[in-house]
Order: structure tokens, then sequence, then C-alpha cells
């Protein structure tokens, strides 16, 4: 049998993951949820029709969207995740024991529902006590937050959905608001590649600039997003996330993981020249 | 035949069943299905363009309707409870001076508020009606006028017993109503129509808990912008009228202005967002005011903002308040209302519909999502953080100018004028528009003289950004003024 799920990643591109079963379909207030076997990329998750995460490269964006802000700011006692109902996040995070409180606030309680039932492997860390969870829309839930996080991870959708509200200066703004006077916000940051996307990159960008006095982009690769090159934003108010990086405080944790290393991070840093092109555009706007 | 319902959508239904006889066109329009319009039809798409035709047998004409238009009128009618009702296609702005034109003929006086839209004072070019206008309570803090007070409209009525009719904005833009129904009973008992400017009022007719419709307040007509709160397309409208107006006469006077080349995109929207609205209303309406109540209490905490709602009821000339509409009162932050609309705009990329000195109005509808609204008040909240000054000072209020109507609108427009330096023009007779667009208000119409204080909120207008439109100078750097009145009224 030929079961082939497919991406369009752009009009003309399109990537397929050839489907063992379906193991869940559903439709929640906000978007379609799916749930898939592969023979290669083990079960992945898709959102109206886009794919969120699979068991075989989770671990790169979940990795690089935590442990570089940890290995930077040195006491990170409360953080807000924001999105990632999947609960990758929240594993990573859950693994520093000088973390006193996460609050998870996705808009979608479905998501996490179909995660802890399906996806056990980024769900797991979900019932941490320290972990507390909120089904909210992110922008109302950090609107009222003034002065109380150490770090902000914005682990959204692409901006063309429930996720859209995830992206604009208004969110960016409140996340300002919410952190602390050395606090970090890391977000999910597109990828600089196909021309939507880029644009979408771009905006983020220009958005988090105008917000925060630091602002620096990172990069991964993850095979199955669109082109395989994606990037992570790191904005904060106080520290350079090279000039702060400590490594031997971060290994010294000796936390083991299977992309991040403090090596990696310097690296991750140094992004291609038309990338530092496309966001040096819109760096001094206006 | 068939009895029609409200289920039905005569227009709609007619348009499917000619695409599928698929004749071939040897008519208008030219571009025959987007054929021959190619880049035209991948904008808009080929079922658009499709549609896209002229009047023919099975399809009916605007002009003089005998099948499925007349249906869809009567259907509309029977939605509204009006006697009749028209299917209009050059925006509300027709419904308007279509209203006005029946109304009255050169010579004849309106009873009317200062705060109509610049269609009702265009129509009184057209037609030669005197303009009586009625003093409107103003609510000093917030910098807006109120509704029409009982005593002021019986007023306006005994010192011009010979006026023709009242209109009443049925509510504002502002989202404010006067005691429509008082005022109909004022008119009526004195020999006179009453007209009503419902273009925010559309959904009045399909929500109980909203303030009550000019039809069933017993108004003689009323021009309804379907396309605001009702879901149509933009430029389509339908004009109600009760009992008393004569359809044919209203069916002649429409037709001197209407084009005889109606879209049918247009009928089909108002067609089917007539039948939404007739079946869903009452649904959606509740939705769309459950959000706008959100939006208010959320806006109000967040501080220095005031959005204002029901408790600026006083049972007169604010009669009543229509809870969908969220204007915003933005003084205290140290911001006037067009700044926080622009900052919207310019910073974050949110269209509001209109600020004023004091206010921005945020129109909430049938089409919005909560994550939306949250956008907003987030945004506000930025917008006050980043930019509020903390403090009123030195902003200026809207303030209510007593307009002095010295010649008639069209005497004025027709006159003799000449052009002068604004600062040059006190005590002149104005001959053409003023308004800051939106909310589309004249400052100045034909036929009134110019003031200092006038000439004050022009110059504090302009420089705080208000869009001005009117005058033939778009700089608005000199206005024409009437030099000799040629044939006085």
């Amino acid at each position: 049998m030929e079961l082939w799920f497919s991406e369009r990643h752009t009009p003309n591109v399109k990537l397929s993951i050839r489907v063992d079963k379906q193991l869940f379909s559903g439709k929640s207030d906000f978007q379609r949820i799916d749930v898939f076997d592969s023979p290669e990329f083990g079960r992945f998750l898709v959102l109206d029709g886009y794919m969120m995460l699979t068991e075989k490269d989770e671990f790169i964006y979940h990795e690089m969207i935590t442990h570089v802000p940890m290995a930077v700011h040195p006491d990170v006692k409360n953080v807000l995740v924001i999105g990632g109902g999947d609960g990758g996040a929240v594993r990573e995070l859950v693994r520093y024991d000088d973390i006193e409180r996460i609050d998870l606030v996705d808009i979608d309680r479905m998501v996490t529902e179909v995660c802890l039932r399906y996806l056990p492997f980024t769900a797991c860390g979900l019932n941490d006590s320290r972990v507390h969870t909120y089904f909210e829309d992110g922008l109302r839930f950090v609107r009222t937050k003034k002065n109380e996080y150490d770090l902000i991870i914005v682990d959204s959708t692409d901006p063309f959905g429930p996720g859209e509200g995830l992206f604009t200066r208004e969110f960016y703004g409140n996340c300002y608001v919410a952190l602390r006077d050395d606090g970090i916000m890391v977000n999910q940051h597109e990828s600089p590649f196909y021309g939507e996307d880029a644009l979408a990159c771009q905006r983020a960008h220009k958005r988090i600039v105008e917000s925060f006095p630091v602002s620096r982009v990172y990069q991964a690769h993850i095979p199955t997003y669109p082109s395989g090159h994606w990037l992570f934003g790191f904005a904060s108010k106080k520290y350079h996330p090279l000039k702060d990086l400590n490594e031997a405080r971060w290994n010294a944790r000796k936390l083991a993981c299977r992309y991040y290393t403090t090596t990696l991070h310097k690296g991750a840093f140094y992004i291609p020249a038309y990338v530092e092109e496309l966001l040096s555009n819109v760096e001094h706007a206006d | 035949m068939k009895k029609l319902t409200q289920e039905n959508a005569p227009i709609y239904e007619a348009l499917v069943e000619m695409q599928n006889m698929r004749l071939v066109p040897f008519d208008v329009p030219g571009h025959k299905r987007g054929r021959g319009n190619p880049e035209l039809t991948a904008l808009l798409g080929e079922k658009c363009m499709n549609l896209d035709v002229n009047s023919m047998k099975c399809l009916d004409n605007l002009c003089h309707p005998v099948s499925v238009i007349r249906d869809a009128e009567k259907l509309a009618a029977e939605a509204f409870g009006a006697a009749h009702a028209f299917l209009m296609v050059g925006g509300t702005t027709s419904a308007v001076q279509s209203m006005i034109l029946t109304v009255a003929a050169k010579g004849d006086k309106i009873i009317l508020p200062r705060n109509v839209h610049r269609s009702v004072m265009g129509a009184m070019v057209l037609c030669g009606a005197i303009p009586v206008y009625v003093d409107p309570d103003c609510d000093d803090e917030l910098g807006i006028a109120l509704g029409m007070s009982r005593e002021a409209v019986e007023k306006a009525i005994r010192a011009n017993p010979d006026a023709k009719a009242v209109l009443v904005n049925n509510p504002t833009y502002y989202g404010i109503c006067s005691d429509i129904k008082a005022i109909v009973d004022m008119a009526h008992k004195a020999g006179m129509m009453c007209i009503a400017d419902e273009a925010h009022g559309t959904h009045f007719y399909f929500c109980d808990g909203l303030p009550s419709g000019a039809m069933e307040a017993g108004a003689d007509m009323a021009a309804v912008s379907m396309h605001k709160s009702g879901g149509s397309l933009t430029q389509s409208s339908i004009l109600l009228i009760g009992n008393a107006a004569e359809e044919g006469y209203v069916r002649q006077i429409i037709n001197l202005t209407q084009t005889t080349s109606a879209s049918y995109l247009l009928l089909a929207s108002l067609d089917i967002s007539r039948r939404n609205l007739a079946l869903r209303g009452q649904r959606t309406f509740d939705k769309v005011r459950e959000l706008a109540e959100y939006a208010r209490g959320e806006v109000n905490d967040i501080g220095d903002y005031y959005a204002y709602g029901r408790e600026l009821i006083n049972g007169d000339s604010v009669y009543d308040f229509d809870v969908t509409k969220l204007v915003v009162n933005t003084l205290k932050t140290g911001l006037a209302g067009i700044e926080v609309y622009s900052l919207l705009r310019d910073e974050y990329d949110i269209q509001t519909e209109f600020g004023d000195l004091g206010n921005v109005l945020a129109y909430i509808s049938i089409g919005d999502r909560v994550r939306d609204v949250e956008r907003l008040i987030g945004a506000l909240a930025e917008v006050r953080r980043r930019f509020g000054k903390g403090s009123a000072a030195g902003l200026m209020k809207q303030v209510y100018i007593d307009p002095v109507v010295e010649v008639s609108p069209q005497d004025a427009f027709y006159a003799e004028c000449e052009s002068l330096p604004i600062e040059q023009t006190a005590g002149h007779t104005c001959s053409e528009f003023v308004m800051c667009y939106p909310p589309g208000i004249p400052i100045l119409a034909p036929g009134e003289r110019i003031t200092p204080q006038v000439l004050d909120y022009i110059r504090y207008a302009k420089d705080k950004g208000c869009s001005m439109t009117g005058p033939e100078d778009p700089e608005i750097r000199r206005l024409n003024v009437i030099k000799t009145v040629r044939g006085a009224h």
C-alpha cells in the first residue's frame, strides 16, 4: 500500500513522507490535528496540514529553543512557554533543577491532550509539579504580566493561522513588559529560504529589533521543516548571546544533548551572508 | 408558484441558474465572463467574473424590477419590517440622497442634526432644500456630539412648522441613538415625515437587546448600510420605506441618479446577506455584542483609555447606545484619537475605522475573531506604554460649533465665489464642504459662515494628521467663499 503524507512547502515544492498509519484525526476550535506513524520519521504531529514535529528530528528544535538561552542567563527561575502545547520545550526545561516555575500557555487544549496520548516522547515533562498549564490566547496571557519572567520561549506555529498574533509587535512589546530587567525572549523564527517564509522571518525580526535592545538570530538544521534551514530569535534586555555565554557553567550541569553543545551554540549565531542581508535590511529601517 | 421565504435568495438563485444555462454572451459587459481581461480575472477569480453580468430576462432589471429583484426586495422588506425595500448599488450615499430628494424640493426645510453625513448636504445642494439644525447635546469630557434631545426637536418643529421632514441618525457613527420613536411621533403630529440615516444601524433589525430600528419606530424612510454591519459588498445598500411613502415615486427618484447597469455582484451580496441576517442575525450579533463587551472591559482595564458603553444613556440625547461599537476615548493617555489611529496602523498593522480628536473607533462585526481583538487590545496597551504622555494637557477636544446658515447649500454651492487664503476667510460665507474623513461629517458646509473657531479647529485637526477633504484646494490652504449670491432664495 502506498500512503504518503505531503506538505506543500511552496506552491511549487512539497515534501512527502511515507505513512504507515494514521493514529488520530480531529478538529479543535482552532485547527485540524492529525497524528501519523511513518517508517522514516516515526510518529509525527500535523496541524492544519503542516508538520509540527516528528519523533526523529524534534530533538533539534526543542534543544535549540531551550538550551541556548539557558546557557546565557545565569539564573533562570521563572519561565513562560507560549505555544508549545506538545510539551517538547517543557521536557527540556524540567531538566534544570534550579528552575522554579514553568507556565505553559497554549491556545489549543486539544493539541496537548493529543500529545499526552500519542506523543509521550515530547509530552513527558508536562506532569512535572513545576509546570502550570493554561489554555488561552498567548497574547492575552502575556498582556497581564509585568516583570515576572526570566525567560520567555515563543514556540509558535507559522504566522499564517492561530499563531499569527505571536508574530506581532504588540506581542513582543507585551513580552518585553512581562520579562524581568535581565530577561530573555527566544522565538521560533521561521526559515529564511523560501520567499513567503523569508518575508515572515524578516517581518518578525523587524518587530523584535524594534522591541528589544539586543536582538540576534541563530540557526539550526531541521530536516522536516521547509528548506531544512531554520532560524530562532534571541532577544534580550541585557545579555548578549555570545559574550554572556558561560560554557563552563552550562557544561558543569552535565545535561546530555544530541544536538546542542556550547561549541555549536557559538557557531549557530554565524549565519549565511544572504540571511544577514535579509535581516540587516530591516534593522535600521524608518 | 412556490411561496418565497427568508430561506430564499432569489437573485443568487437566478444567477446560479443563469450559469447552468451556459449562455453565449453577445451583450455587455465586454470582458465576456472575464475572458477579455485575464489580468483582472487572475485578480478576482473566474467565479467572480462569471457573475459580473448585465440585466437580462432571467435576472430582472433594477430600474424596473418585476421578477427576481422584485422578489428579493419583497423579502428584504419583510426582513426589515418595512412596506417596501429598494436594493441600492450606489452606496448608502445614494439611499440617503434618495430620501432627501423624496421628501424635499427647492426651498423646503428639513430639520436635522448638524452631525449628518456629507451625503445629506450633497442632496440639499442638488435639490435646494434648506437645513434647519437642531443643537445636539455634547459630552464635553469625551468631545463627541450626542443625539438630539426631544425638547430640541420639539423646539425646531415649533419654530419651523412648514418643514417637510425630520432626519435622525440612528445611530451616530459613535453608536449613539436619539429617542427615535418620540421624534417620529412629534414629526407625524406636525405633518412632517421622519427619515433615518441608519448607515450604522443595519444590525438593529436582527438582534434583540440592541437599539430599535427606524422602521419599527414608525419612521417613513430609512437608509441602511448593508455593507457595514450587514456583511454585503462595499457600495451595496438598502433603502426602506414605510406605508406613508409612495413606492412608485421613490423608485422614480432613485432612477434619476442610479446606474442602469447595476452590478449583480452587489445585488447578490445584498440578497445573501439579507438571508443570513434574517436566518442567523440574532445568534451572530449576540456574538458580536459579546466580543465588543469583552473588548470594552479589557480596554478599560489597560488604564487611561475609556471605552464607553451603556453608562452614557441618559434617557434623552443618549436614548440608547449600540454596544457593538467599540469607541475608545484616548485623551487621558495624552494622545489624540487620530494619533492612536495612526500608531495602530503604522506600528502595529491594525486598521481601525477612524480616529477623531479624542476618540478612536474599532469596528467590531460579524467577521471578527477573538484573536484579532486580542491583538487590538495588546496594541492599545503598547501604544499607551510607548507613546502615552499620561495627561491630556495640550489636547483639543471636539467642540460643537453652532453653524450659522446664511444661504441655502444649493445657492452657496452655485454662487459666484472667490478663493481666499484660509486665514483670511473668517466672517465670509463658505461655498464648499470641509470635512474630516472619516467620519465624513462636515465641519463647514456650503452656505455657512466661517468663524475663527472653525478655523482653529481645521488647523488643529490638520496638525494632528486628520485627513481633510472637500475643498477644491486639497491642501486646504485656501477656501472658496461667496462673492455675491446669484438668485437669492
